[in-house]
């Protein structure tokens, strides 16, 4: 098929990872769609497909030691407590933290509305302890132009509710976080900093150190949504230097319902509770009521104690595989990508064009058939890909596109997916009729 | 399942040559509807004339199959009662539940005109959306222009 295609004679670098193997633990992979066709899967930056082993890991629970964690006297309850925690030293270990400053919640969603949440809570806490990181009028909550919703509506809803002040770091044409502003928009009001490892939209991998190092001489706390990273990249808690970091169990191998905040022993102490009710209680009067000390305090209720043990085994096999080695693997792909994307008239890649300080999600537009036409073609070819604003609206409104069609790789993409993407894209323009319009 | 089942020629040709297309004086009521999973939107309005819907015009950006409905539309309901119109609409509403049942298409050919083309999009839940969104924008624009207790448009500045 590449008989066809001008593009540049792009070196296929041997990929680090063995994709063959790697696709032998995924039994969704073994399926086909739309008539017969294999299944091309480049969604993994909505969710990621499951390993065998972390399937197995939730069956095994459900069939050996179910019951819920830190209640009960019998067996089954001492197990599953020593499962839920085991995972969490798994996880923990996994981003380089220590055990008791890994918080499990449903997603990085709610870890980010946890965060904001406890830092309005703050304002009329009760305890004198819980008022260190209150929210109120004058002081300034920083995010960027970049961020998914999950990263926005959370702090544009706390400046609602405190009468803080929003602001944002912009974005560049070519989408890469615009620092030049940097001082001003980064202050002696700022309260918190808050910014993505990777853009889930362009790939970006926006500089950290250089805006951690500004919020921390302000005196501002600093988030890192690692939704996008944590699952492609080595990520290191204590190298990064933030104060909390959240992350999603379903885009890393991982069950869906499970997230992680990781949060700096001290800033989670000075914390108020999000969620209150059940396991997150010191001491319960009728009166009023004290609370436990991190993790517990943010974990109200019956834990997601499967997905846990189910995102420790994904943890396992990624470690397995070798965080350097999944990094590289998606950096080749990338490449390849981008050259053969780029390589097509009247395709478009919204975002950095090379792999400079980029992951693997991959936006393009093609000229003359809107995102969701593209999809849907590519849908018939078997590549499954994403279309339309990915929850981050801001962007694609500053990128200057109504949305893009995004592929995002991981551990089992190989470069017959690519092939296969690059083919099904020129497919649509036949099938549109606009592949020779382009041929200029 | 074939892909050309639901990009029928004839929705092609409505997305590359939209009927109708654009914002026109006078109108009655203006809407604007969007589709939040995918950002398709369209700006539409209606003028209503005693019982008649005497011009439906738009704006919008999306697919082809949000920008072919809406083009669909304006024929179908241009110049018909509002009570018909809504009726119409009703009636693709039941197409795109069809689920690519044949039956459903023919029974609804008469009404429904070119729109009937749009009948291999109910096979894609995904896009179903896309198809609706222009006749929900008209019901909703309708409902602010007209009123089935009275029939009188209402011709002051809507609310």
């Amino acid at each position: 098929m590449t008989a066809t295609a001008p593009a540049p004679a792009t070196g296929r670098t041997p990929l680090p990872l063995d994709v063959e193997a790697v696709r032998a633990d995924f039994p969704i992979l073994g399926r086909t769609v739309r008539d017969g066709k294999r299944l091309v899967y480049l969604d993994s930056g909505a969710t990621s497909q499951k390993p065998r082993q972390v399937l197995d890991a939730e069956r095994w629970f459900y069939e050996n030691v179910n019951a819920a964690p830190h209640r009960g006297a019998h067996a089954l309850a001492e197990e599953a407590t020593e499962a839920y925690e085991q995972a969490r030293a798994t996880i923990a270990s996994f981003i380089g933290a220590q055990t008791d400053e890994v918080v499990f919640t449903r997603n990085s969603t709610e870890a980010i509305n946890l965060v904001a949440y406890a830092m309005s809570n703050a304002v009329t806490a009760k305890e004198p302890e819980f008022h260190r990181y209150a929210v109120g009028q004058g002081d300034e909550i920083v995010v960027t132009e970049m961020e998914h919703h999950a990263n926005l509506i959370p702090w544009q809803q706390l400046c609602e509710r405190t009468g803080a002040t929003l602001r944002w770091l912009g974005l560049t044409d070519e989408g890469r976080l615009d620092l030049s502003d940097l001082d001003t928009v980064v202050n002696e009001r700022t309260k918190l900093v808050t910014v993505t490892q990777q853009s889930n939209i362009l790939g970006t991998l926006p500089p950290l150190a250089p805006i951690i190092e500004r919020a921390h001489a302000v005196g501002a706390l600093v988030m890192v949504d690692g939704a996008q990273s944590v699952p492609h990249q080595p990520v290191d808690v204590a190298a990064l230097g933030a104060d909390f970091l959240v992350f999603s169990g379903h885009k890393m191998l991982g069950p869906t319902g499970v997230g992680v905040l990781w949060g700096r022993s001290e800033v989670l102490a000075a914390l108020p509770p999000f969620l209150t009710g059940g396991s997150m209680i010191e001491v319960v009067r009728m009166e009023g009521s004290t609370f436990a000390p991190p993790p517990q305090r943010f974990e109200a209720g019956v834990p997601m104690t499967a997905q846990v043990v189910g995102l420790a085994a994904a943890c396992d096999y990624l470690t397995a595989l070798g965080m350097d080695t999944v990094f590289a693997h998606e950096e080749a792909l990338t490449e390849y990508a981008l050259a053969q994307l780029q390589a097509i008239p009247g395709v478009t890649v919204i975002g950095p064009p090379d792999t400079v300080a980029r992951g693997g999600a991959i936006s393009f537009t093609v000229d003359g058939i809107h995102p969701h036409d593209v999809g849907q073609v590519l849908d018939d070819q078997g590549v499954a890909v994403r279309v339309g604003h990915h929850c981050a609206w801001p962007v694609v409104r500053r990128m200057g596109v109504p949305a893009t069609t995004r592929a995002t790789f991981y551990v089992h993409t190989g470069y017959d997916d690519v092939d296969a993407l690059v083919e099904a894209v020129r497919h649509a323009q036949r099938f549109f009729g606009v592949d020779a319009v382009e041929e200029a | 399942m074939k892909l050309q089942d639901m990009y029928q020629e004839i929705i092609l040709d409505h997305y590359r040559n939209p009927h109708g297309r654009g914002l026109r004086d006078p109108f009655d009521a203006e809407v604007h509807h969007v589709n939040p999973t995918c950002g398709d939107e369209v700006t539409l309005r209606v003028k209503v004339d005693g019982d008649t819907l005497t011009d439906v015009s738009y704006e919008g950006q999306g697919c082809s199959i949000s920008q072919a409905s809406v083009s669909a539309m304006y024929d179908l309901v241009v110049g018909r009662s509002v009570t018909a119109a809504l009726a119409t609409g009703e009636d693709f509403v039941r197409l795109m539940q069809a689920k690519g049942d044949t039956t459903v298409a023919d029974e609804l050919e008469d009404s429904l005109e070119d729109a009937v083309a749009f009948a291999g999009v109910s096979k894609y839940p995904a896009r179903v959306k896309c198809a609706l969104m222009s006749w929900m924008a008209l019901k909703d624009a309708s409902a602010r222009a007209w009123t089935p207790s009275d029939p009188t448009p209402t011709t002051e500045e809507s609310a």
